[in-house]
């Protein structure tokens, strides 16, 4: 209990700093206004910071309504990805602070969903969260049977990063438990939930089979680099292979499922015996065909491989139940 | 749990089974809905280097007329019996349809959702220019029956969501329940207790929710 505690607690006060400046073309002040300096949890979401960042321009803005977006370097920024996962994407070499750009106009509905503050926000978190018990469960029973003011106070605790909150609600969510044999903890949610769990467990109890809620990221780059630094900027997010895949979290007897089979079970091209995380030669020289792992962030963290899987789940994944894998990969040359 | 030769007793389908039955649904299409364009199949570029393909379907640039006859229509019935009147909403309707009609152009893709396991429709409608149309306008589009059972109902309805691979917003039909209707119909279908064939899923799939968008399914893709 007490480990994946520490655990939790480290994510959930997992914070990037940010230094926001207003985009040029809205700056109807003289001077410039400075840019706001602001923590942004991890774990949240961009829009929720307008109320810390408007205070700093609101008297440099030109008339009209706001629809207020970000963008880091030009890109716009998808407002329901945590911000954390934004960061550890979007920042090979990690940037501190982290330097956006915040618009009041011209919101880019072309390219960007529309955010309408707060409430898209918890919209999303809640069928996010849906859909993670979905995956685990098998249905999203266990969501639709909270009381609304039960998921307004979930909604609540996360938007504040209020942990003790949130592990107070936790039972009354009734999720399904994800397998750790790992750490001795008892499950976070009532006993009921182990019935109606994603996990199949056999006549010995062994737990044979479970899905996970995983949100792969995937950035591909074309050429071999030495330092983070050398990597690229992107211009566009379709440079970026995104996939909302369950993991399928096989138990075999005797054999620890790792973070590296969790990967290669979504991203098969770049597996094998002999796939590595960092530039080794292949014997035979197969290394120029097939692609390779170069990074794999979670919460901040470049994660070894070796790690068994359900730790990694259960530490570090998202109030959502989504554990949210950036990776950077060399592509395999074709 | 057989991948290609059953569907999955409780109304779902697995990725693999997906692959199958969007090749069948689109053949079916083909031969007997030859008022519309073929569904083609959409690869997903950074799997092909997968020997199992993964894909979505897409049917685009079909084009609905919008217009304004039906709801002047009504309009005028509204109005008075003063013949004046009525000559004047008569004008008016005629004026209105000139600069409103206009052809609207849209797009359907079937994905597969691995968390549910079940397909998806996404759609999008724009404006010969290219213009995205708004959810509004496309309601307007939509066949009467189905504006009221999106508004009424709360087995289905649409939302705006990023497209899961185009990095743009589409719209999302969301029929809730999806393995129970498909479970209901399989049931219902299936006089000898099996289970429906693969093949057919997204065909039975289709001709419920394509309804809701006005695309019909001809009874012969459904033996």
């Amino acid at each position: 209990m007490a480990a994946n505690e520490e655990a939790m607690k480290y994510v959930w006060e997992g914070a990037i700093p940010l230094q926001i400046h207003l985009h040029k073309s809205e700056v109807a002040s003289h001077p410039a206004p400075p840019p706001a300096l602001v923590l942004a949890p991890r774990i949240g979401y961009l829009p929720l910071l307008v109320p810390l960042i408007k205070p700093y321009f609101k008297d440099s803005l030109p008339p009209g309504e706001d629809s207020i977006w970000f963008d880091y370097k030009g890109v716009p920024l998808k407002w329901y990805i945590p911000t954390g996962v934004l960061f550890d994407l979007l920042c090979a070499e990690p940037e501190r602070p982290w330097n956006l750009t915040i618009h009041f106009r011209g919101y880019p509905s072309n390219v960007l969903i529309p955010c309408e503050g707060e409430g898209s926000v918890k919209w999303n978190f809640v069928n996010s969260l849906k859909e993670a018990a979905y995956i685990i469960n098998g249905n999203c029973k266990n969501v639709m049977n909270m009381s609304q003011s039960d998921q307004e106070d979930l909604w609540t605790s996360v938007m504040n990063g209020d942990l003790d909150a949130y592990t107070r609600l936790l039972p009354r969510l009734k999720m399904g438990n994800i397998e750790d044999e790992f750490s001795r903890k008892e499950s976070l949610s009532s006993p009921q939930s182990r019935q109606g769990g994603g996990a199949e467990i056999d006549v010995a109890g062994q737990v044979k089979t479970a899905r996970i809620p995983v949100r792969l990221y995937v950035r591909s780059v074309s050429q071999n680099f030495e330092n983070l630094e050398d990597v690229p900027e992107i211009d566009t997010w379709d440079e970026i292979s995104y996939m909302n895949r369950p993991v399928e979290f096989l138990k075999e007897k005797g054999k620890c499922f790792t973070l590296r089979d969790a990967i290669e079970s979504l991203l098969p091209e770049y597996s094998g015996d002999r796939a590595q995380t960092s530039g080794e030669e292949e014997a035979d020289g197969s290394q120029e065909t097939r692609g390779e792992i170069k990074l794999v962030r979670i919460q901040g963290i470049e994660l070894k491989l070796e790690i068994p899987f359900s730790w990694v789940v259960n530490n570090l994944m998202n109030p959502e139940f989504y554990l949210h894998i950036s990776v950077l990969v060399k592509a395999p040359q074709r | 749990m057989d991948s290609a030769g059953e569907v999955v007793n409780d109304g779902k389908i697995t990725l693999e089974g997906f692959t199958v039955a969007a090749r069948a649904f689109a053949d079916k299409w083909k031969r007997h809905n030859l008022s519309f364009p073929p569904w083609s199949w959409v690869p997903l570029i950074n799997r092909t280097l997968l020997k199992k393909e993964e894909g979505y379907l897409s049917l685009e640039k079909i084009i609905i007329l919008s217009s304004v006859d039906e709801s002047a229509e009504e309009e005028s019935l509204d109005v008075t019996a003063d013949w004046s009147e009525r000559e004047e909403s008569i004008d008016h309707t005629v004026l209105v349809q000139n600069v409103e009609d206009e052809a609207h152009y849209y797009d359907y893709h079937i994905v597969y959702s691995a968390s549910y396991m079940v397909p998806m429709l996404y759609f999008r409608g724009y404006s010969s220019d290219g213009r995205p149309l708004s959810l509004d306008v496309i309601k307007r589009d939509l066949p009467s029956s189905s504006v009221s059972l999106l508004l009424e109902s709360k087995w289905t309805f649409i939302t705006q969501e990023e497209h899961p691979y185009l990095n743009r917003p589409w719209f999302k039909l969301h029929p809730c329940g999806t393995e129970e209707w498909i479970k209901l119909l399989s049931e219902s279908s299936s006089s000898d207790g099996c289970q429906m064939p693969v093949e057919l899923y997204l065909v039975s799939w289709f001709s419920v929710v394509g309804q809701v968008v006005g695309l019909r399914t001809p009874l012969e893709m459904l033996i």
